[in-house]
């Protein structure tokens, strides 16, 4: 079933993707066509196969509980966009 | 010394006769002569990768050296670099100096190498052709009207113009060994898990390995030599007693079984290919090699299946690049949700934001099944495929790609074309098996063919074998582009 233009609207913004109508409806026939290919898995019977989520079939490892990573706060606050404080800026969430 | 192994740049600089500091320059007054029209790189700074030159001759002078001291290497740009700029081809990390560096860059580091620059890829490493880079497009140095392949496009073509004796990418789904078919060198993805992720950013976690480009294998044993090994910052590194990927070079090919897969040589491979990768298995046979035929049933739906899992992962991993911590932020936004939207919508290309809508979808609610679970057990049939062929061969050979280099922009405009590229690369990513390119002739309008070699899990040595004993019989490898007018 192909995907309609309030679909791929729909899902840009659950993406946080800002798309103009023009270009809802230029990706709208590529995502379709993509989706066509896709759907070739679906003749496929997989009954009773073991998804494979991973390259290889590992088991994760655990570690200790302690800390690892060493303090860089404010080589890393250096990059942000905006900061104040020891802090993060972004628009005002709440009124 | 531009054409010379990584074997004889070692020796050469053991024996003073040259510095590194003067082969750093040689290398970098190369990559400013052709850079302007290949577009290998993204950033090169002189200075930098002068003063590591430094280090490494004074290294060299107390003869505390390694196999790869004082050689300088070009990094794929997706590849996090203390203080160099770190773009991964999109205009959304433009602006992002690293502060750290990624397990591979710590590890050439710490052999002595000399980090030559930063080369161009597809943006996040989405593509096979380097065309969707940020950044422009790179051009194969064999013919600049066509793509160099992708998404390490800019290492493959540095090494192939003769701008660096070696470079790093990363292989997701072919992101390697097309590039190094394309562009007429070799390149090796390793089992999945051999080369820390660390550092690495993210494209589809579950399929990414980062792996070497170089003119011969014998250099990529060296550099796989330097790149292996465990870090605890990859949940998925494997711990593994290391090893000499040089150790089975010489061994004499006899009685090797060599598994040629049906499915890889049927509709939409193109004659020209066909002829140099049948050449080639003749040339295998010689050495003594023997041609055993195996199926890949499921390989035909490889594609289909990276499809749903490469972008669900990276809709995943992406989700970090919101302008708020680093990276660009868009300049004008009414609210937090107007920020994300046209800082994102700004900040990645059009390739970018399309797989992160596929892989949006597919992971959405009442869709995770009928995709991302349907793709999952799919990857377990194509990898059990191989599992099969294992028990009847050594290795598995057949053609990189189905074409040799196509036109810059021919394929741009229609996805699933350009999907198809990787139809012969995928199906090792899914599995997590190790595969390399090797140059094995030349097809249409002079330009390269790959011959793509799969081991099973860990057998990389094996597999650099048989590309070694290949080349030390033919001289593909050593064929270089000619005439490349700066």
């Amino acid at each position: 079933m192909p995907l309609s233009l309030q679909e791929v609207q729909r899902i840009a913004e659950l993406a946080r993707i800002g798309v103009s109508d023009a270009e809802a409806r230029a990706v709208q026939s590529q995502l379709n066509d993509i989706f066509k290919l896709i759907g070739r898995m679906q003749k496929v019977d997989t009954e009773g196969i073991e998804p494979m989520s991973h390259g290889q079939d590992l088991e994760l490892r655990l570690r200790e509980d302690i800390v690892t990573e060493r303090d860089q706060r404010e080589q890393f606050l250096s990059l942000a966009p905006e900061r104040e404080q020891g802090l993060y800026l972004v628009p005002k969430v709440i009124e | 010394m531009l054409n010379a192994s990584l074997k004889e740049l070692s020796a050469a600089l053991a024996q003073r006769k040259i510095s590194s500091v003067e082969l750093t320059r040689l290398f970098l007054e190369r990559v400013e002569k052709l850079n302007g029209s290949l577009n290998a790189f993204i950033t090169v700074d002189a200075e930098k990768s002068l003063a590591q030159a430094r280090a490494a001759d004074e290294r060299i002078a107390k003869g505390a050296t390694q196999p790869l001291t004082g050689i300088p290497v070009a990094h794929k740009d997706i590849f996090v670099t203390r203080s160099w700029l770190t773009t991964c081809g999109s205009r959304i990390l433009s602006n992002f100096v690293s502060p750290y560096d990624a397990h591979v860059i710590e590890r050439f580091n710490g052999a002595g190498a000399v980090i030559l620059g930063k080369t161009n890829m597809d943006e996040f490493a989405m593509g096979s052709s380097s065309e969707t880079s940020f950044y422009g497009p790179v051009k194969n140095p064999w013919g600049q009207a066509y793509v160099p392949g992708g998404s390490s496009g800019g290492s493959a073509a540095a090494v192939a113009a003769r701008m660096a004796p070696a470079a790093t990418g990363t292989d997701t789904g072919g992101s390697i060994r097309q590039p190094a078919a394309l562009s007429g060198v070799s390149g090796l993805k390793p089992t999945y898990g051999l080369v820390s992720r660390y550092g690495m950013i993210a494209f589809a976690s579950s399929l990414d390995q980062g792996g070497p480009l170089a003119k011969s294998a014998e250099d990529l044993a060296l550099l796989l030599n330097a790149m292996a090994g465990f870090d605890a910052r990859d949940s998925t590194s494997v711990e593994r007693v290391a090893e000499d990927y040089r150790r089975e070079l010489d061994k004499p090919l006899a009685g090797l079984r060599i598994g040629v897969p049906k499915e890889h040589f049927g509709e939409g491979l193109a004659g020209d290919v066909c002829r140099a990768v049948e050449a080639a298995l003749e040339e295998l046979e010689k050495l003594g090699a023997k041609r055993v035929p195996i199926g890949l049933p499921n390989s035909g739906l490889s594609v289909p299946a990276y499809y749903v899992i490469a972008p669900a992962e990276a809709s995943s991993n992406l989700s970090r690049f919101d302008g708020v911590r680093y990276g660009h932020r868009a300049k004008e936004y009414r609210d937090l949700a107007d920020m994300y939207r046209r800082t994102r919508a700004e900040g990645f290309g059009a390739e970018v934001r399309r797989r992160i809508l596929i892989g949006t979808y597919v992971l959405s609610h009442g869709y995770y099944d009928a995709y991302y679970l349907k793709a999952q057990k799919i990857r377990r049939l194509i990898a059990d495929d191989f599992v099969e062929a294992f028990k009847r061969c050594d290795v598995v050979v057949g053609p990189t790609s189905p074409t040799v280099a196509f036109k810059i922009g021919a394929k741009a405009a229609d996805p699933v074309q350009m999907y198809l590229n990787d139809i012969y690369t995928i199906p090792a990513n899914l599995a997590g098996l190790p595969g390399m390119s090797i140059p094995c002739g030349f097809g249409r309008d002079d330009l390269p063919v790959g011959l793509h070699i799969v081991g099973n899990y860990f057998s990389e040595a094996k597999m650099l074998n048989v590309a070694h004993q290949y080349q030390k019989a033919t001289d593909w490898h050593q064929r270089e582009p000619a005439g490349i007018q700066p």
